[in-house]
């Protein structure tokens, strides 16, 4: 059910601490978009000291999963919440892990660009930057249908994953003609090889946050239906 | 649970104080073996509906039901039915302990074998009196006391000891009005685990205000607000994905 038509919580305390978690689950979501820009940015700028704040910012980001673990863990404490309260706080306790694995995948790209930079350019960089901006914006747009218990916008951002797959892929068949053409590309290409992946993966952590969204709003499971359906197939 | 056949079916049941019409065609069933937890605000017609389940709804002055609750397939509003023996098969206890005062501990667990008129000897009504103190997992506590007042007992005892006076005459049902509502935690606990062990012989309907103890330990939960049963539902879905907006603001504590 859509919580912003839904009346207010008898207990104050109840409803100034949902607030609370839905606020810190918002703002470490903004810091973590930053986050993937910025090191993307710092990348391809060849920009080493950029690298290193975003590095140094990851603190604020296992901070803020900090406190929002914590709010997680009174709210289910004090409150034993039910229904679509119980929805919202286990997916809030999922989705900061999720953004917290998001920000370390920043911080990894951060520090394969400065071993970039320690030597010359390989290529201009075309795809990474796409795919970037597609798991960045599949990042926003999942905290987003978070916010907006927007079931249809969490869908899109499932569906753009495969969009993700296939730019990774080819980075990866790219790479590996660079590679077989001249062996001195490798320590490079491998490297630009771990930063088409870690944003392979942070497509994926966005992926996770837009599945528990759809089961916070309609409390239904869609993760791994490929499993769950062999299953019941090998169990009847 | 599909498979569990149902012991209790209650159709279109209405029920009246006077003029205060309490209960709104209510029709659910109670599968046997099973425990199913009612839930909803004060007033809402819970206590009601399980005290029309075994008939003590009319014995108020101006109360009055209408509808049918079958036993087994049996209405026990149809006209040859005696209240009294509808008792014996449906049994109940209460929100506060309500135990004979003066009356010793294995009196008190024997009460209702007597004074139905019913003689039994001496061996019988001990066997009787340990087997229900047993299952209402006070015999441990008491076996060495059993001629003491069921006043010397503590809360907590003293509502076991009156499930075990509910449990002596053999009921098929056993509803529970609030039973742990004057109880501390611990000895709220004590009654949520004989629940657990007394399921597998008895079907079970207990009324509460603590929505976490129908969490804990129903199969079951009814939702019922207004004199009507909003919804009813296994008790994981109900907590956990409740498809009326009503249960969802109850048990969320969204309620005005």
């Amino acid at each position: 059910m859509d919580h912003t038509q839904q009346p207010q919580h008898t207990n104050r305390q109840y409803e100034e601490d949902l607030r609370g978690l839905r606020a810190g689950l918002l703002k470490m979501g903004g810091l973590v978009e930053r986050q993937i820009a910025e090191a993307i940015e710092a990348l391809v700028n060849r920009d080493s000291d950029h690298a290193r704040e975003v590095i140094e910012r990851d603190q604020e980001v296992n901070r803020l999963d900090i406190e929002n673990d914590e709010q997680c863990i009174r709210l289910l404490a004090l409150h034993q919440p039910t229904a679509s309260d119980l929805r919202f706080i286990t997916t809030g306790l999922k989705i900061t892990t999720d953004l917290e694995r998001i920000g370390d995948n920043a911080v990894n790209i951060c520090e394969r660009a400065l071993e970039l930079n320690e030597v010359p350019q390989l290529k201009p960089y075309i795809d990474l930057p796409r795919m970037a901006e597609i798991a960045q914006t599949m990042v926003k747009d999942s905290i987003d249908a978070f916010m907006r218990d927007d079931t249809d916008l969490a869908d899109q951002v499932i569906d753009r994953d495969d969009e993700v797959d296939m730019l990774n892929y080819q980075v990866y068949r790219e790479l590996l003609s660079y590679m077989a053409e001249d062996p001195h590309t490798i320590s490079s290409a491998t490297r630009l090889l771990f930063v088409s992946k870690y944003l392979e993966r942070i497509a994926d952590h966005a992926t996770n946050i837009a599945e528990m969204v759809v089961y916070m709003v309609k409390g239904k499971m869609i993760k791994h239906v490929e499993t769950r359906k062999r299953e019941a197939r090998e169990a009847s | 649970m599909a498979d569990t056949a149902e012991k209790l079916i209650v159709k279109k049941l209405n029920a009246y104080f006077n003029k205060h019409h309490a209960l709104h065609d209510v029709t659910l069933s109670f599968a046997d073996k099973r425990v199913a937890a009612i839930i909803g605000p004060s007033g809402c017609g819970k206590s009601t509906l399980v005290r029309c389940l075994n008939r003590m709804h009319e014995v108020v002055p101006g109360a009055r039901a209408n509808g049918e609750v079958l036993l087994d397939g049996e209405n026990i509003y149809g006209d040859d039915i005696d209240p009294v023996q509808v008792r014996r098969r449906i049994g109940m206890v209460f929100q506060k302990p309500t135990p004979f005062p003066t009356m010793s501990i294995e009196d008190n667990v024997a009460a209702g074998l007597t004074l139905n008129g019913a003689s039994i000897s001496r061996a019988e009504r001990d066997q009787i009196v340990e087997r229900s103190l047993r299952q209402a997992a006070l015999w441990e506590e008491v076996k060495d006391r059993l001629r003491r007042p069921g006043a010397s007992l503590s809360g907590g005892q003293q509502q076991r000891l009156c499930v075990a006076r509910a449990l002596a005459v053999k009921p098929e049902v056993l509803l529970m009005d609030e039973p742990c509502s004057a109880l501390d935690p611990i000895s709220t606990a004590r009654i949520e685990e004989l629940l657990l062990e007394l399921k597998a012989e008895f079907t079970i309907v207990i009324v509460t205000h603590n929505m976490q103890q129908a969490a804990r330990c129903s199969d079951m939960t009814a939702f019922m607000y207004t004199g009507n049963l909003i919804e009813y539902g296994e008790t994981k879905q109900i907590f956990t994905n409740p498809t009326r907006r009503e249960t969802e603001d109850y048990i969320t504590g969204r309620f005005g």
